[in-house]
């Protein structure tokens, strides 16, 4: 079937979203340790969320849709890293153990007991 | 062509969000399962995406972007819950 140059760089774009998604689904489960597990999803939510979209944008063209998409970009990119951030914090302030036991989970919490 | 590879990366979205499911399941502290459901959020964004190109319903981009929207606050939420004890 005949594709144009568009279709076939959306449907690049695409793939390689989703093969970020899995490589962010393989570190969710492999990885032995809270932290390493947010740092894998945060890969997933920028680069697979990212490309994916980008795909969408290429194949529609310039559309209010497509500002609609680029929208979703710029928000889940804002957004994305400071939710892996708050829940790495929320599991330290916690007291999650590590995978290797070397951090000291107490160390930071001194700040909060004064407010 | 365009529509094989929506409907593959659509299939394929749906079963890794039901393996990142077993890890909310799985999880032995609470936020393992609050990544694992923040994942499965920004997963079905993008399964939104792909179904409001394949089928031309370009509304549901709009369902996306509700949803992109809530699983941040449900993530900020439910971290600040975990730390505090409390939303206040």
């Amino acid at each position: 079937m005949l594709m144009t140059l568009r279709e076939i760089i959306a449907a690049i774009l695409m793939t390689g979203g989703v093969f970020f998604f899995l490589v962010s689904v393989i570190g969710l489960i492999r990885l032995p340790d809270i932290y390493m597990r947010v740092h894998a999803t945060a890969k997933g939510d920028t680069l697979g969320l990212g490309l994916a979209l980008l795909g969408a944008v290429v194949y529609l063209g310039f559309t209010y849709t497509s500002l609609k998409l680029l929208l979703i970009i710029t928000f889940i990119w804002i957004t994305g890293p400071t939710a892996a951030h708050l829940i790495g914090k929320s599991a330290y302030r916690t007291g999650v153990p590590a995978a290797c036991g070397d951090i000291p989970v107490k160390d930071i919490s001194g700040r909060e007991n004064q407010s | 062509m365009i529509q094989t590879v929506l409907h593959a990366g659509a299939y394929t979205l749906i079963v890794l969000m039901f393996v990142c499911l077993g890890r909310a399941v799985v999880g032995p502290s609470v936020p393992d399962r609050v990544a694992a459901i923040n994942l499965i959020g920004t997963k079905a964004v993008t399964v939104l995406v792909f179904v409001a190109l394949a089928t031309g319903q370009l509304f549901f981009v709009d369902v996306a972007l509700v949803y992109a929207l809530v699983n941040f606050l449900t993530s900020v939420g439910m971290a600040k819950y975990i730390e505090k004890g409390s939303l206040g």
